[in-house]
Formats: C-alpha cells, structure tokens, sequence
C-alpha cells in the first residue's frame, strides 16, 4: 500500500534496525575487549601493566615491545616461533588436503578388495583425536627420530579422517559421465583426478584450506610434547613457556605482543580466502 | 571413419542377463540408430562399443581389430553423453581441446581444429566461456565439438538430445545428421524416441529386451515390422492389435493382427471389418485421430485426413482396412 503506512513501515524497521545494530555492536565490543587490551598491554612498559590501574589505551612502545619479541623473544626468538608454526600448520593444511583428495579418489573411483573395509576403518579414526592416540605416536615419533624436527611436528598429525569424508562425500556428487568422457578423451586415472577432480574440489579444498590451517596453527599439545628445543617450540605453545616458574617476573608487553602476533596469521588467512571460502561451505560447482 | 563389428554381443550384470547376444556388421560412414523403450539396453550396448563397459560375451570390432580389451581411450572413439558431461571448470575452448591436448597434438593444430569445429557448430562466440554461462543448446553443441575435433573413428551418442525442448531437438537433429554427413564419420545413436530413430538412420537397431528384434532401413522396419514388438514401437501413433480370433479369414497360425491407424478408415456398414464406439478425437489440423473403444473393451485408432468429418462421441463407427495392409503374428510374436 502506498502512502503514510508506507512509511510507517520503514521507520518502524528503521528502529528495528538501528537497535539490532545496537545489539550487534556491543557484543562485538565484548568480544573485542580482552584483545584490545592485550594489544594496549603491548605497547607500554611492564611498570604501567602491573600498577594498577591498567591503562586501556595504547602506549607508545610498540615499536620496541614488538622488536623486542621478534628478534629476542624470551626462550627463542618469535620470528623463529612463527616461522615454525607456519610450516607446521601449512604442512599440516596442504598435507591433509592432498592425501585426503588422494584417499577419497582412492575410495570412490577404485574398486579394489577392501574398498568398504578401509573407508570404515578411516571412518572410525575421526572417533579418536590426537590425545588419546598421543602416547603411542609419541612413542614411534621417538622411534624414528623425529623429535624436535619438522617432520616431527607435522607427519603424526597428517591423516584426516574429516577432509577424506568431506571429499569423497563431494566425488560421489560428481557424475560418473564426467569421468567417462575423461577416459573416452584418453585421461588415465591420475591425469582424471590433476585436470578434472582437483580442479572442480577447489572451493572445498579453500574452505578445508582455513579449517585446517587454523587446526594446525592452533595445536598446543603435541608440539609441547615433541620439541623440547626452544627453537623449534611453536607460537602458541611457545606462549606458554614465555610464563616464568617461580618467582621471576613475567615480561607481560613482550608476552602480549607475541600473543597479538600469534593471532595475524589465522585472521589474515581467513579475511584473504573468505570469499572462496565461503564459496566451499555454501555451494558446490558443478 | 571404420567400420564396426557386432558379433553376438552379450552382457550380463551379475546374474542378470542384460543383453542377448546382438550381432550387426556396420560400414563405414553409415548411421546406425538404437532404438527401444527405456530400460532394453540401448546404453549398455552402446558403451560396450565405447569401452565403459567389460563385454561378457562376443566380439566387438572397429576398423577389423578386436577391442574387447582395449581402454576406450585407444579405441578412437568419441561419445556424445545425455547430460553433455562438460567440464565444468574448462572454458568451451578447453573442453573441446582436452582429448587433443592429452593426445600432444600440437598448440597450433588444436587451435585449428577447434576453430574449424566451433565455426561448424557456431560456436565461435562462446569459446572463453565456462558451460554453465551456455544454454542448453550450446553446451550441446560443445558436446558435438569436443567430438568432432578429435577426428574419431566412430561417434557414439547416447540420447544426445533428450535435454532439450521439442523445437531445438528437432532443430539439432538435423544438424547431427548433416555433420554427419559432412565429415563421413560412423555413427551409432541411441534414443528411445523413434522419430528421431526415423529420420537420422540408416539402418536402426530395435531393441526389445535385450534382442535385437529387427535391424533395417526406417522405411523398411515400418512397411515391414518382424516382430509384434516392432510393429507396436515403431510408428506413430501405435499400431491397433486385435486377437486374429475376432477377424475371418486370418491364417490358423496368427495369434494376433496388427493394422496402423493410418491403414484404417471410417467405412459403411457393408464394408466394416469391425465395429466399435468413437470415443473421442484428436484434431491436429491436417490429420484427425478418431479414438474407438471396441466391443471387448480394447482401443482402436484411426488416422485420417483432417478435413474429413470427425464421428460424434458414442456414435456407432464402422471400421474398414486393405487385408493386404494387416500384418499377422504369431503366439510368440514374430510375423507370419
Ligand atoms: N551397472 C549396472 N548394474 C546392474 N544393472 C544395470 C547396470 N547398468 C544397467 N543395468 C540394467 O541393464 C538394463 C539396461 O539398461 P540400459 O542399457 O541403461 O537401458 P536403456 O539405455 O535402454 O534405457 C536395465 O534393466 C538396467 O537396470
Ligand atoms: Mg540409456
């Protein structure tokens, strides 16, 4: 209807609106707050942390905390920490993704003996997280050498149930008639998955891309467990060990600085890939 | 351009036994359409030929070598699927290139190609752009390129056009067959609409359950269906059956008596082979269907030209046909 209703109308929504704008800005505020603070705590001396009242805006010692804790750090420096966790989580990311594209192309397209028998067995795994299988990897991690290594960090934490799942549930979305035109234009198998499959998975495997990114980059337990060198520690479990035992001081502004940059990674790979990202988890293209 | 041998094919899913034994001898350059109602094995055979599926008995040969084990890629075929099977992620350019480029054929010679192809296929406009930006018709099209510029020995088509609205089938059919024709490549068809069986082949297959029931020219199965199943598929609209028992004068042997509407006409009461009901009619301009129900309950049609007078509904009608026309099947079915 047109005329004063109208209008009636949209200033009614126009106050809905506003206060759920409201609404939505000042959870984001208390979500924000402890990060701001953390940030605030980066940039001032230990002195203005530790005497109350704790300021709540930013000091002017960015510059040297940040420097300070990328280039000494307190065990190890946090360059190096970050440089470690980059490997380990994007070894982790890209090695999930390709074996489980591998493992998925495996399951749907091979008709081999066991084929049921070893899908349910990968099933079953994604019952089973790293910590109860922790002492047993630990062990054939040891084993093999692989502590304070890499390889050590990224190999026993690899295997993904999940991705494996999620691929295959997408091939089987696949028509068997794209796989056969391949084959009648002369596509062996892998030359099949490299051109056809890989291709058409790539919004899933963005979207599985910053899952499993952050997945790796968040680990705390294992790398805690393999690395007893300082300068293969990881950043967040680096963090912890920034805490002093006993009575030693804490260094809060390096501590928080190094916290604040242990959160950039994950946030820059989510805000750079959101928009495939978002592609993956709502639609598949086919 | 081969030729293809059928001899006694047969496949079986397990247990279940798909297709009998189907034997053909295919020239060179020649159009062969499968046809039968949906589920007979029209597909199953055809991907026999192409390699996507093991052949549990028989021979299949193109150019005179055996293929039975041979991948389908080093079969020299190419296939034109139902829903296209476009790559989705691959520009219409790439798509067409792809076997090419598998194959190493040289950049410049693929570029060729597929230009010669797209401007065959009118495609040109449309080569940088993804599948999913074409219309039906288009991404057709793309499906008869990417099979053209691979040269094959043979194209198989497995009801290339039965995504497409009535207009552009009709549209597309003829352009299949003049490509065809062009390029002089063997052709086997499948479809289950036997219009399109009609007017693209050469010879047609008609399945029936696995068999092979009769292969010939469109005209010659029509004027001269082997079987009772022939003569109710191919046609249209279908042939009239009648128990041989209802009409004098048929041979002992004959189970059953086919005539085609277009046989049958509205006659006098002295003539009448047959009486029955009109039902009701179907007008299409030039021609009329007159729907009788008979006195046993069973239907008869007729065809006749539109400008002659239609019965009124629950009128008596008299049905007469040339004895000659009838065609007369025996218990199992084959023709007398
Ligand atoms: N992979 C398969 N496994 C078992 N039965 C199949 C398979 N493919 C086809 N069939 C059976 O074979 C018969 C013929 O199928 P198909 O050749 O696809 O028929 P058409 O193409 O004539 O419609 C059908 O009864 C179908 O159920
Ligand atoms: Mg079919």
């Amino acid at each position: 209807m047109p005329g004063p209703s109208h209008t009636g109308m949209v200033e009614k929504r126009g106050a809905g609106h506003w206060l759920s704008h409201a609404g939505l800005i000042l959870g984001v505020l208390i979500i924000a707050f402890p990060i701001w603070l953390a940030f605030v705590a980066s940039t001032v001396t230990n002195q203005e942390i530790v005497q109350p009242p704790m300021p709540l805006w930013p000091g002017d010692r960015f510059y040297e905390n940040y420097s300070n804790a990328l280039v000494s750090g307190i065990n190890a420096p946090v360059a190096r920490m970050l440089m470690n966790s980059a490997v380990m989580a994007l070894g982790i990311a890209l090695g999930k993704i390709l074996i489980s594209l591998l493992s998925a192309f495996a399951i749907v397209y091979f008709r081999f003996p066991g084929r049921r028998l070893f899908f349910w067995l990968i099933f079953l795994t994604l019952m089973l997280p790293v910590e109860v299988r922790i002492v047993p990897t630990y062990e054939v991690a040891a084993n093999l050498n692989l502590l304070n290594s890499y390889s050590g960090l990224i190999f026993p934490l690899i295997a993904s149930a999940t991705a494996t799942f999620l691929f295959r549930q997408f091939f089987m979305t696949v028509p068997d008639e794209l796989a056969e035109a391949a084959r009648v234009d002369g596509a062996r198998p892998m030359r099949f998955f490299w051109d056809i499959l890989v291709p058409m998975s790539r919004t899933n495997m963005a979207a599985l891309f910053v899952i499993l990114f952050i997945y790796g980059w968040n680990q705390y337990l294992w790398p805690l467990l393999i690395t007893t060198d300082p300068s293969m520690n990881t950043i967040v479990m680096g963090i912890k060990q920034m805490f002093p035992s006993g009575d030693d001081y804490a260094d809060w502004p390096v501590i928080m600085a190094t916290s604040i940059l242990a959160m950039l990674p994950p946030v820059i790979v989510v805000i750079t890939m959101q928009k495939l990202f978002i592609r993956g988890l709502v639609d598949t293209e086919k | 351009m081969a030729t293809i041998t059928l001899d006694n094919i047969k496949k079986s899913f397990g247990k279940t036994d798909v297709i009998h034994g189907v034997s053909i001898d295919i020239e060179d350059g020649e159009f062969i359409v499968i046809v039968g109602p949906s589920g007979c094995g029209k597909s199953t055979l055809l991907r026999m030929v192409a390699g996507l599926e093991t052949i549990t008995g028989g021979e299949v040969q193109i150019g005179g070598t055996r293929v039975n084990e041979t991948e389908p890629m080093d079969r020299d075929i190419a296939m034109v699927f139902q829903n296209y099977a476009l790559y989705p992620h691959m520009s219409v350019f790439d798509n067409m290139a792809y076997g090419l480029k598998i194959a190493k054929t040289p950049k410049s010679e693929i570029a060729e190609r597929v230009a010669v192809a797209a401007k065959m296929l009118q495609l040109e406009p449309y080569l940088t752009r993804r599948p999913r930006e074409l219309s039906g018709g288009q991404r057709q099209r793309v499906a008869m390129g990417r099979a053209i510029v691979r040269k094959p020995k043979a194209f198989l088509f497995d009801e290339p056009l039965s995504n497409l609205d009535a207009k552009l089938r009709v549209q597309m059919r003829l352009e299949i067959k003049a490509l065809q024709r062009e390029l002089g490549i063997t052709a086997l068809y499948v479809t289950h609409d036997q219009v399109e069986a009609m007017t693209l082949a050469d010879r047609m297959i008609v399945m029936n359950a696995g068999v092979a029931d009769q292969i010939g020219a469109p005209l010659e199965v029509y004027a001269n269906p082997l079987t009772e199943f022939v003569a109710g598929f191919i046609g249209s609209p279908a042939t009239n059956f009648l128990p041989a028992a209802a009409l004098p004068g048929t041979p002992a042997s004959a189970a059953r008596v086919g005539i085609r509407p277009e046989h049958a006409w509205l006659s006098t009461e002295g003539e009448a082979r047959l009486t029955g009901t009109a039902v009701y009619s179907e007008a299409l301009g030039a021609e009329t269907l007159v729907h009788l129900r008979l006195p046993d309950g069973e239907m008869f049609t007729i065809r006749q030209d539109g400008a002659r007078a239609q019965p009124a509904e629950h009128q008596t009608c008299h049905v007469a046909w040339d004895t000659d026309q009838q065609m007369e099947f025996d218990e199992a079915g084959r023709r007398i």
